[in-house]
């Protein structure tokens, strides 16, 4: 397949290995922010690749880890509001909420459907118009542009029952949040698709004021391989900076058109995250001007006092304290086919890409 | 989640476009990425085109690579 099978070729994988082995002597620790890289590092074992000096930790990339118990509480209470068709992406209808998980409610009868993209629910709005269609808006960067889009063209198409629940996000808050909070790391492997949307000034103040090294990486092993060679270069000069390896793809100023219908439709808010409590301005809201678009505008639930599932310690593994191999629970209670926590959802949660590769 | 996948462009008609994975047809928005032609490659990310692949990055990056790899001592 062009543009993926280049990316994966042995030799190649094995001379950037060899020439970190050659260049790397500091002890590192560079997390990978993004669940699609830590899905790719443990799918082609390139840990084993590695200098034992440089140390990989996943982070908080994972959108449907890091929604916090309460949005999945509030999720539920809109699915069961009467006349309400709730669509989603596939993951976080099994995420378990305080007491139950969409999925079940789905079986309880609320109307729940998957969607592959967004612009299926305007779809089902417009074949349902006697209900009213609630998206749950999920993800980073590169995903909230595509929510964005969808209440653009409602707009434009005049579609009056279709809104969307919000817990959008955006990244830079929260790696500021960690390396404040005191977790060690020296360079980040910035999420390939994030920056392709916003471009590479998100980062600018992480090197140039926190000191890290970013490098903006693809999702191929090769890719992978590369921004870690990037990094350790870095460091070992002692020259922190913004570097792109996965230059077919991101440019520095990003996607302008999904920025602006990005900037159009949300504005920023302090949010919830799970592990990680609210983080000031890390959330995107719909703003006021497209109120009706806005499911939190347009009807009110009761949202009970949410839980955390007992034992699990998703929240420390998102903040890279913990590995899915320090809980109790991980392998045992906690499986793919059962999982207890978000982490274990996902399929790029670090709990599950763990489980799918463990040895 | 971020996951997005190389596809090409088969078809553009409006807002939307006519892409390829493995053989396999999908249709991709454009209503986040201006100037999709037939022939191109995007990435494909839940139903959306978010940007398009450049090729002369993607060989440029390979052949620094391959440039590593003649050079690795035997």
């Amino acid at each position: 397949m062009k543009y993926i099978d280049e990316y994966r070729k042995k030799e190649l994988i094995l001379s950037v290995s060899e020439k970190l082995k050659e260049v790397s002597t500091k002890e590192i620790t560079l997390m990978e922010v993004c669940g699609g890289h830590t899905m790719a590092i443990h799918r082609f074992g390139l840990s084993a690749l590695l200098p034992a000096n440089i140390r990989l930790i996943s982070g908080p990339g994972c959108p449907v880890c890091v929604s916090s118990q309460h949005f999945i509480d509030t999720a539920m209470a809109y699915s069961k509001l009467p006349g309400v068709i709730t669509t989603t992406y596939g993951d976080l209808i099994r995420v378990p909420g305080s007491l139950t998980s969409l999925e079940k409610e789905r079986a309880n009868g609320s109307d729940i459907r998957i969607v592959y993209s967004v612009l299926e629910s305007l779809e089902i709005a417009k074949s349902n118009p006697e209900k009213h269609v609630i998206f749950l808006g999920i993800g980073f960067e590169t995903t909230a542009p595509l929510t964005a889009a969808a209440i653009l063209q409602a707009q434009k198409e005049n579609i009056p029952n279709f809104s969307v629940l919000s817990a959008h996000k955006v990244m830079p808050p929260v790696m500021k949040a960690l390396v404040a909070e005191g977790v060690k790391i020296d360079g980040f492997i910035a999420p390939g698709h994030v920056t392709a949307i916003t471009g590479t000034g998100i980062y600018d103040e992480l090197a140039a004021v926190l000191g890290l090294g970013v490098v903006v990486a693809g999702f191929e092993p090769l890719d992978m391989m590369q921004a870690v060679l990037m990094l350790s270069l870095q460091l070992e000069a002692g020259t922190p900076s913004v570097e792109v390896q996965y230059q077919r793809v991101v440019h520095r100023e990003g996607n302008p058109l999904a920025r602006q219908v990005l900037e159009d439709v949300f504005e920023l808010r302090d949010d919830r995250w799970r592990g990680l409590g609210i983080i000031p301005a890390s959330g995107l809201k719909i703003r006021e001007s497209l109120a009706d678009f806005d499911a939190e505008k347009r009807f009110h639930v009761e949202v009970p006092e949410s839980t955390e599932p007992k034992g699990c310690i998703c929240g420390l593994i998102l903040r890279g304290l913990k590995t899915p191999e320090d809980c109790g629970l991980f392998a045992k209670k906690c499986t793919p086919s059962e999982p207890v926590g978000a982490c274990m959802v996902s399929g790029e949660g670090t709990c599950a890409t763990y489980y799918k590769y463990r040895s | 989640m971020c996951l997005a996948i190389p596809a090409k462009v088969l078809s553009v008609e409006g807002a939307s476009a006519v892409v390829s994975i493995e053989e396999v047809e999908y249709t991709a928005s454009l209503l986040l990425l201006d100037g999709v032609m037939p022939g191109d490659y995007i990435m494909l990310h839940a139903g959306f085109a978010i940007e398009k692949v450049d090729p002369e990055y993607a060989a440029e990056t390979l052949r620094l690579l391959v440039e590593m790899e003649k050079n690795r001592p035997e």
